[in-house]
């Protein structure tokens, strides 16, 4: 396999007051669901718009290595960026309502990104928008055309914003929390088109998401985030069968699994909340919450390897699987 | 049956415009709920955006006038009582915590408000009381004298619960408590919800969508679709052989930490359920797999299913 997308020590800070992404690693391959994972504030969003060149004012940017498809992004004009976007790699929100325009029909809003990438009439463009309708599972393409955004349902507004990011073919999509807004029996709607789009049109997917089921079922690998930085990563499979870091572990066992649940028994909790990183700030960011730290702790941590593509940021060595604490 | 609150046919309207011309519509938000629940039990009710779960906190909570219908509280009828009398019965929790807290007070003084508004306790009296709750939801004195804004989302979870709980009710209701907190968080309100309960004999009313909490913290759960219970029963029963199409379409969609099983299909179409066109018959026709022609005119009773539950559909 080769990577679509490769990050290798990517910073974002905000006025050099906080490090929202501190030196945080993964690639995207070829035709693969990679999914982020990681609780609010972890840095997971700012990551995805970091590669998309979208931070907000006063975000910086800075890393060993961005490259998508061969391309440097680091080295890109606004201009040359701008021409990728939206393109070739093209990105979905959580809350379709509020990435939609409100005073434009469907129509307006999907023709435009085709018309200003690649040209082309608007008929032309109307008529690729109905068949990725079709395509996403919209019913009647050209009634919804003619429709605002206020006119359809959160799961349709979702299946419009996937068809518009498909509008010009990119090879990489990226999904930030695309159904968290979404009810349970839509959600599982959304997330079996997203599979079959990465199937059937060979798109790699970068899916950004803090929920474990989600992961388990969509992705084929991980990289599981906590203060900015990758703590772990693993083909899917292998992290649920066997995670490393206590993060990852704490975080598996806070899930209350249907059909397994003790209720006389707590749930698993990770005690305390995420520390306020500040630049400079050395040692593993998870230690205040840790069980196993210890002053060693505090100083640079280990990358370790526990398999041939799992590897994780911490001290302590490699356990082999073991029975998943109910 | 010793109850510690009992819900009876409770129903409830909104008339609406859709536009400026049109006829005015009703919507039946609740329809004809009947329920009860034991002391120290908790009832979980799941369902989809929109099928009234949060209108049903509400007309219970006193917040809404039902259309018709009574609720009672320890035998009492809760819309006979007057606001003072009706908080020391039945509090809320509500799923954000940042809406639901005044910005601009400190936490203790949040916490003490249900207590001055009673105009009864002694200000010695308050800060006791205020002083012991916050201690048992986890929060330091000095927390107490924060602002809101400088908690983290748990935080204020904990000082929302301490809140309801001041006035020492019988009855909280619980609207998508842990919604809006991370998984890690959400798993530390969990626990400290149901160690209250054991503790203070509480009764909890607990919604949410999310079918692996209600799992884990209720001991009876009732399913919800436009308006209705569907299906209700005690939780390892329902969990285990859901009677109703919906309720095992909702648990199909429960995605489980289980790599490699992929997503399910759960065949529920495109056909969104709208509280303004309730379709016919059996509400919940046009989206069934498994409708047949009786579906589609006949609305089905409620049926008594094993071991202490009820489900509505002609083909359980």
């Amino acid at each position: 396999m080769s990577a679509l997308l490769e990050i290798e020590e990517l910073q974002v800070g905000f006025g050099g007051r906080t490090a929202a992404v501190r030196g945080a690693s993964f690639r995207v391959e070829k035709g693969e669901t990679h999914c982020l994972v990681g609780e609010s504030g972890c840095g997971k969003s700012v990551t995805a718009l970091a590669v998309m060149s979208l931070l907000a004012r006063g975000g910086q940017r800075s890393a060993k290595r961005m490259s998508f498809a061969g391309t440097d992004l680091l080295s890109l004009s606004d201009r040359e960026m701008a021409r990728l976007r939206g393109n070739r790699m093209a990105m979905i929100f959580q809350e379709p309502m509020t990435s939609l325009n409100p005073a434009f029909t469907i129509g307006s809003q999907m023709t435009e990104v085709l018309t200003r990438h690649k040209g082309g009439t608007r008929a032309a463009a109307l008529d690729r928008a109905a068949e990725l309708m079709g395509r996403v599972g919209i019913t009647a393409p050209g009634m919804r055309l003619g429709q605002f955004p206020h006119q359809l349902s959160g799961g349709l507004r979702q299946r419009v914003m996937i068809a518009m990011a498909l509008m010009c073919d990119p090879e990489l999509l990226i999904a930030d929390e695309p159904t968290t807004a979404l009810d349970v029996t839509v959600q599982a709607q959304i997330l079996r088109l997203l599979a079959t789009l990465k199937r059937e049109l060979g798109l790699s997917i970068l899916l950004i998401t803090h929920d474990l089921g989600i992961v388990a079922r969509v992705a084929d690998h991980v990289s599981v985030m906590y203060a900015g930085e990758v703590v772990e990563r693993a083909p899917t499979a292998e992290l649920f069968r066997a995670p490393q870091h206590p993060y990852t572990r704490g975080l598996l066992s806070c899930v209350p699994v249907p059909g397994r649940v003790q209720r006389d028994k707590p749930l698993g909790s990770i005690p305390g909340v995420v520390p306020a990183i500040g630049p400079g700030f050395a040692g593993c960011a998870f230690r205040s919450r840790c069980s196993h730290a210890d002053e060693t702790c505090a100083h640079e941590i280990p990358r370790r390897q526990a398999g041939e593509a799992h590897d994780y940021l911490c001290r302590l060595a490699p356990q082999s699987a073991e029975p998943q604490p109910a | 049956m010793n109850v510690a609150i009992e819900v009876q046919n409770l129903r409830c309207e909104f008339r609406v415009r859709t536009g400026l011309m049109s006829a005015e519509k009703r919507v039946v938000a609740v329809d004809d709920v009947t329920f009860s629940i034991a002391p120290g039990s908790v009832l979980g009710i799941v369902g989809e955006s929109g099928c009234g779960k949060s209108t049903l906190a509400r007309l219970i909570l006193g917040l809404l006038k039902p259309t018709s219908g009574t609720v009672l509280v320890d035998g009492k009828r809760l819309f006979d009582l007057d606001r003072k009398a009706r908080a020391r019965l039945i509090q809320p929790v509500f799923q954000d915590p940042f809406a639901s807290l005044n910005p601009r007070r400190r936490i203790k003084d949040i916490v003490a408000l249900p207590l001055v508004a009673q105009g009864t306790f002694s200000r010695g009296e308050i800060e006791r009381r205020v002083g012991s709750i916050l201690e048992r939801v986890g929060l330091s004195a000095a927390m107490g004298e924060r602002m809101p804004a400088q908690l983290s989302g748990g935080q204020r979870q904990r000082a929302a619960i301490a809140r309801a709980l001041v006035l020492e009710p019988r009855i909280v209701i619980c609207d998508e408590p842990t919604s809006a907190l991370d998984v890690s968080v959400q798993a530390q309100i969990l626990n400290l919800l149901a160690d209250l309960r054991r503790d203070l004999g509480l009764t909890y009313l607990f919604i949410s969508h999310n079918l692996a909490v209600v799992e884990h913290v209720a001991s009876e759960v009732a399913v919800m679709y436009l308006g209705r219970f569907v299906e209700r029963n005690e939780t390892d029963a329902l969990f285990r052989e859901p009677g109703h199409p919906y309720t095992r379409a909702l648990l199909e969609s429960v995605l489980t930490p289980e790599p490699g099983k992929g997503v399910p299909d759960i065949g529920l179409g495109d056909a969104m359920p709208d509280p303004a066109n309730i379709p016919p018959g059996c509400r919940f026709n046009p989206r069934c797999r498994i409708a047949v022609e009786r579906c589609r005119h006949a609305a089905p009773a409620p049926m008594f299913r094993a071991p202490a539950g009820m489900v509505e559909c002609h083909l359980a």
